[in-house]
């Protein structure tokens, strides 16, 4: 790099076809902040923005069309005596363990079933990522439609499979509906692991399982002390960022439940949504919404740390 | 992998697998059942004796009719598909430029505006859309595509950047030092060596980030108000359910048709979007 910057003034000097901006561009800096322009604009203006204005919108009184005033904390206080965001809290902590729980589990067991060699693999992993990649909102309907209590096909199955006498109010029941929406979002998730597990496996030698099994281990010991570690970074951020996903989560629930019955079964996001737009509570809705970003942070700082880590080994 | 017995390859493998499968893709099966199945057999309950629930015997194309000549189905595929094509658009240069810059070369803070993008990339919709609700209402936004394709960038960049970035820093710098030794400037030795040569990524950045914007909800839900602005996810919610009825033979066939353009997509550069997504995890 060097010999090539101190080389550069004496060769261009002598052609006079560079116009004053390529001229401009033969400097890294200018050329960067020229490059660096347009997403600098789009984010500072729809993200950064944004956060600056809820910030402030959260303390102050705001309603849609009526300009609000300065109220210090009230509204997070508000929110801490209010019922429906306590369930709300609760809900999206469970929801997004529990299905980060099955979605890790059944992930990497369809990671380990694909990472063989059979016919038709390719076709197998084309289709299975279906899930994740038809828009939420259509193959939800879906499933609300397979849920509906008078017509639902999952209550024909288990009924002749002996498995129920009577019909299962699959998303009128609190217990069941958050139940429901827990399996729809593993369904949903459960092929972005696997994918993500799969390429993070592949790039395990085969040696090193042939080594293991050489010196005697069994498949579980060969799976806990050699592809388990070597596979833990990639499990690491794909768990970080669906974590995200899950906690942040609105279309699930907006569209097979609405936060229904009874409230019981709202997020943050369905509940800000119920709020903010709903009802026109801006200041609230924005209130309950931020309630995501302490989680969110947390993830960065780990990812972060993480990153910093993975890079200076 | 080590060969074992017949039937432990059976309980192992085959069978788990084929529960996999089963269980990830019986919801478009049921979505396909559904759109071609007549009303009078739809609305049976599960318990009478005549519900056939897997095949229909008498298949219609009614319910797509419906859909197509009674709602604003086609206008919505339209909007959908000039949505995410210019917001992918967009977001492909901006990443592209802003990844090769990151990766490429030297300037001040260059660090920060990294971490700043990766960060961004983290943030989720539903953090923002109520402040920015009232921004586009501020810039007189609300109600037309425009909303969109101007936010819909905000999540597609970060992750356009971090991919090209991965991609970049796999092509030998070189290449470009040839050039520009040859008498290039600077610029044409980025736009017409280094550009060319990213193209795989660029395809698989593009690919991605189309099915997200085609996937997109809750900014779509919110900013846009009438009928024939709205999006396939969000006119597919909100005009195909009238309060408290379902009308299901219309709501499958559109979740089926609005499916089709990402399927389509998808099915023809499967690899792509495989290696967009690992490595959007990979960093």
């Amino acid at each position: 790099m060097a010999t090539i910057e101190a080389v550069t003034p004496r060769v261009y000097a002598g052609t006079p076809r560079r116009g004053p901006i390529t001229r401009l561009l033969e400097d890294e800096r200018w050329l960067a902040s020229f490059l660096l322009m347009p997403t600098i604009v789009l984010l500072g203006l729809f993200i950064a923005y944004p956060f600056v204005k809820g910030v402030l919108l959260a303390v102050t009184d705001t309603r849609v069309g009526i300009p609000g005033s300065f109220v210090g904390l009230a509204n997070f206080e508000k929110l801490w005596h209010d019922d429906i965001f306590r369930v709300a809290v609760y809900n999206t902590f469970l929801y997004t363990f529990v299905t980060t729980v099955f979605k890790l589990v059944l992930g990497l067991w369809l990671a380990l079933l694909l990472n063989r060699h059979f016919r038709g693999k390719a076709f197998v992993r084309a289709f299975i990522l279906l899930p994740f990649i038809i828009p939420t909102v259509l193959s939800t309907f879906a499933w609300k439609w397979m849920f509906d209590p008078t017509f639902s096909v999952i209550n024909w199955m288990l009924f002749h499979l002996g498995m129920i006498t009577g019909r299962i109010n699959w998303l009128g029941d609190p217990d069941l509906a958050i139940i429901s929406v827990m399996v729809v979002n593993v369904w949903r998730g459960v092929p972005f692991y696997a994918i993500s597990l799969l390429a993070g496996l592949q790039t395990i030698s085969p040696e090193l399982h042939e080594a293991a099994a050489i010196d005697g281990a069994r498949a579980w010991n060969r799976f806990r002390y050699v592809t388990w570690p070597l596979l833990l970074p990639v499990t690491m951020v794909v768990v970080l960022f669906s974590v995200i996903q899950t906690f942040a989560d609105f279309q699930l629930v907006y569209v097979l439940t609405g936060g229904g019955p009874a409230n019981h079964t709202h997020l943050f996001a369905t509940y800000a949504y119920q709020i903010g737009v709903g009802t026109g509570l801006l200041s609230e809705g924005a209130a309950v919404s931020l309630a995501i970003f302490p989680v969110l942070l947390l993830v960065v700082i780990i990812q972060l740390v993480y990153i910093r880590r993975v890079e200076t080994v | 992998m080590i060969e074992g017995a017949r039937w432990r390859r059976w309980v192992f493998f085959h069978i788990p697998l084929l529960l996999f499968i089963v269980f990830l893709l019986f919801p478009f099966y049921w979505m396909i059942v559904t759109t071609v199945r007549p009303d009078n057999e739809l609305y049976r309950p599960w318990n009478a004796a005549n519900y056939t629930p897997f095949w229909t015997l008498r298949p219609t194309l009614e319910h797509i009719r419906d859909l197509l000549t009674e709602t604003l189905f086609s206008t919505w595929m339209m909007n959908t598909m000039l949505i995410a094509t210019v917001s992918t658009v967009i977001s492909l240069i901006c990443g592209l430029f802003a990844g090769y810059a990151l990766s490429r070369l030297k300037f001040p803070f260059a660090g920060s505006i990294g971490t700043g993008i990766f960060i961004t990339y983290l943030v989720p919709q539903t953090l923002l859309f109520i402040p920015l609700a009232d921004i586009i209402r501020n810039f007189h936004l609300g109600d037309t595509p425009w909303a969109l394709i101007l936010t819909y960038p905000t999540f597609l960049i970060p992750f356009c950047t971090w991919l090209m970035m991965g991609y970049f820093k796999s092509i030998p710098k070189e290449l470009e030092e040839c050039a520009r030794i040859d008498g290039a400037p600077r610029w044409k030795a980025m736009a017409y060596i280094i550009f060319p040569i990213a193209v795989p990524g660029i395809l698989s950045a593009g690919i991605f980030a189309f099915t997200l914007s085609w996937n997109e909800f809750i900014y779509a839900l919110v900013f846009l108000s009438s009928p024939e602005q709205k999006t396939v996810p969000v006119g597919v919610t909100s005009e195909l359910v009238r309060g408290d009825v379902f009308y299901w033979g219309e709501l499958m066939a559109g979740a089926l048709l609005g499916s089709v353009p990402v399927a389509f997509v998808y099915s023809f550069f499967v690899e792509h979007y495989v290696s967009g997504i690992t490595g959007s995890v990979k960093g």
